[in-house]
């Protein structure tokens, strides 16, 4: 799970880590008012959205005057912002983050990632700030400085140290530094965060450490018990379908093929795009129903994936394993009637009752395309869709 | 032979009071699996499908003298469940559950380095179907009857992949030795590596598949190590190829998210180190006839 910029910049606070104060606002005047509570002179109003490279897309504005902090938050808040992370089709912008500006000396990177191969966190920071990290690694590799957690004892004060100094502070703006690397470890450790990024953390002429921008990613097996990160959840960030999918306990991510997937178990649903792809076609999502196909969450998968226009074709596989051929073919039959599709369907059953589920499917009277195997299914979905295209 | 587990292994099932540990508690034993536990805190004395229960681990292991155990326990308990299990001196830890906290196997894989090496469990998941040794013993919740007994070792991170692998392999009168399913998260028990290595030793064995899927670093890692030391066949396959960037899909740990992550770069990487890479996921099954003819 993500979050906006302005509640990872709440967590990070509220461990220890020094942030410019800022309000968040979900309409002009509301910013405006932020900006005089605020005080000082020079603000900057951000676009609240679950994507980073806003600044170059526009999405960050630098103002001087109250009109001008009622002018940037009108332009942002109800737009789609579109960024280089965003896709094409961007995302809604609805609320803006007014935070005091004050100028910086230095532009650092400070970031925590779970790393798979040694399965620790690592912290990684460079002298670079403001620069995407995959841009560092390119352009100046030496410049990336990490560090590795040891889970038993946690990030401790002297991996701290050894980054700051190598970042080259001097000795006030080192003891800041090491409070943010150690308060931003345990914003990381103690919401089950997957990733932090801050960036940039900036220097300023009066030697204070603050993170500017921030980043963070949830791990949602940690969900349960991270009740503080569920309620930062903003829906209006993920593609309404998927959010859909979430509510039923499916898995669907969007894509922009034709023909539809409703597939059991993670593995399988991917091979099965894949095919699709190696057969000629498109496929126009990912779906795992899961292992316990029951009928109803057959319907509500057909329903997901009959709600994207794109979709000229239907693909079911099912391997069956713990859940039974007879009752996925049972909840085909009652999805398609209750849902009267006209795309063609093609439907492939593997493992536990494949004749039963078969023999339903042949009975049933519905209009369905039977496959034998993988790569009969992909084939047929395909020539199936261009019979129709 | 196999890897793992055979018919004799004594099998212990936590979690075995619940409806999915009951339900393939049921089944194991149906397949021919020598289960002799079960463990639920607080149904100590009580007994499912004639398997007496314990409240502990420990007493489980003293009384039964159980090896291997597989776990049904729900995402928020499934760590310490295996802790117990490890500390309890159980071998084998197949954690079946999906939904565990990453941080909770990081601390998890930490606690198993307070083991010398020879004492280290071997942790097979979570977040997957399990194990089996094909008319021997089954240790997971996948449907035995697809998988034939033979010569062909099987690794697999996801559950349904490796069913639908086992089946093109049984369409071709092709067996398996042992079928280990390693999991969908990204912090692994153990990894393609770990069981290669205990392939290479078992003489029953004369090819292995691996099948692998986007996100993090195993696949290549196997495809090194096997190129320097393995000495049978190799198919590898990648599943993710048209995976968008960035995004999760459905496993934990499948998600494209940095440089070598995604299937056509472990695709061009297992290719680079002499695997044979099957070109569909349609061809498992005779890839690995091709490699076996070979051979």
């Amino acid at each position: 799970m993500d979050v906006h910029e302005y509640q990872a910049k709440e967590l990070l606070a509220s461990c220890g880590v020094a942030v410019p104060p800022g309000t968040v606002a979900f309409s002009p005047d509301q910013a405006v008012y932020a900006a005089t509570e605020l005080g000082g002179s020079h603000w900057v109003v951000k676009a609240q959205i679950h994507a980073g490279a806003r600044g170059k897309a526009g999405g960050v504005k630098l103002c001087r005057t109250y009109h001008e902090v009622q002018q940037a938050a009108r332009e942002l808040l109800g737009k789609r912002l579109v960024t280089k992370q965003t896709g094409p089709e961007g995302k809604p912008v609805q609320r803006v983050y007014v935070e005091l500006a004050d100028p910086y000396e230095r532009e650092l990177y400070l970031g925590f990632v779970l790393d798979r191969k040694l399965e620790r966190v690592r912290v990684i920071a460079s002298k670079h700030g403001g620069m995407e990290i995959e841009e560092i690694a390119k352009t100046d590799p030496d410049a990336i400085l990490q560090v590795i957690v040891e889970p038993a004892v946690g990030l401790l004060p002297f991996q701290a140290r050894e980054l700051a100094f190598q970042l080259g502070l001097n000795l006030k703006q080192v003891s800041r530094a090491v409070q943010s690397i150690l308060g931003a470890y345990r914003a990381f450790r103690d919401n089950d965060a997957t990733m932090l990024e801050i960036n940039p953390l900036v220097v300023t002429k009066d030697d204070k450490v603050l993170a500017l921008d921030a980043k963070m990613s949830f791990d949602d097996n940690a969900l349960f018990r991270r009740r503080n990160i569920v309620d930062m959840n903003d829906p209006s960030q993920s593609d309404p379908r998927e959010a859909q999918a979430l509510e039923h306990s499916l898995n669907y991510i969007g894509l922009d093929g034709e023909i539809g997937c409703i597939v059991n178990g993670a593995g399988l649903a991917m091979a099965t795009m894949d095919m699709i792809k190696h057969a000629g076609g498109n496929p126009a999502n990912f779906l795992d129903v899961g292992g316990g196909a029951s009928a109803e969450r057959v319907a509500t998968a057909f329903r997901l994936v009959l709600s994207d226009a794109n979709v000229k074709v239907v693909l079911v596989n099912i391997f069956a394993g713990i859940n039974r051929c007879d009752w996925v073919a049972q909840g085909v039959i009652d999805a398609v009637k209750a849902t009267n599709i006209t795309a063609p369907l093609v439907v492939r059953l593997a493992g536990t009752n494949v004749e039963a589920g078969r023999k339903l499917l042949d009975e049933s009277g519905i209009n369905v395309i039977t496959a034998d195997s993988l790569a009969d299914a992909a084939q047929k979905a395909v020539a199936a869709w261009r019979s129709v295209k | 032979m196999s890897i793992l587990i055979d018919e004799k292994t004594p099998i212990l099932v936590q979690g075995i009071t619940g409806d999915k540990g009951s339900f393939h508690a049921k089944e194991m034993i149906d397949y021919g699996t020598n289960v002799v536990a079960g463990v639920t805190p607080g149904k100590g004395g009580k007994t499912v499908h004639g398997v007496p229960i314990f409240d502990t681990v420990r007493e489980a292991v003293k009384q039964t003298g159980a090896t291997t155990s597989i776990t049904f326990v729900a995402p928020p308990f499934a760590a310490d469940a295996i802790m117990e299990a490890a500390d309890a001196g159980i071998h084998l830890i197949c954690s079946i559950t999906d939904g565990i906290p990453a941080q909770d196997m990081m601390r998890v894989k930490r606690y198993f380095l307070r083991y010398p090496r020879e004492r280290r469990p071997m942790m097979v998941g979570p977040n997957c179907a399990g194990i089996i040794s094909p008319g021997k013993a089954m240790l997971g919740i996948m449907p035995g009857h697809i998988y034939k007994q033979g010569n062909v070792g099987l690794i697999s991170r996801s559950g349904t992949l490796g069913y639908e692998a086992a089946s093109q392999l049984k369409e071709l009168g092709l067996g398996i030795s042992t079928s280990v399913g390693i999991g969908g998260d990204p912090i692994n028990g153990s990894s393609f590596l770990d069981h290669l290595v205990l392939f290479d030793q078992d003489p029953e064995t004369e090819a292995v598949l691996i099948i692998g899927e986007i996100g993090g670093p195993q696949e290549a890692e196997a495809a090194a190590w096997i190129k320097e030391n393995f000495s049978k066949p190799v198919v590898g396959f990648v599943a993710g190829l048209t995976a968008p960037k960035g995004r999760r899909m459905g496993h934990a740990g499948a998600i494209i998210s940095a440089t070598g992550d995604s299937a056509a770069e472990k695709t061009e990487i297992m290719k680079s180190y002499g695997l044979t890479v099957a070109p569909s996921p349609a061809e498992f099954g005779s890839a690995v006839a091709a490699v076996l003819k070979r051979a």
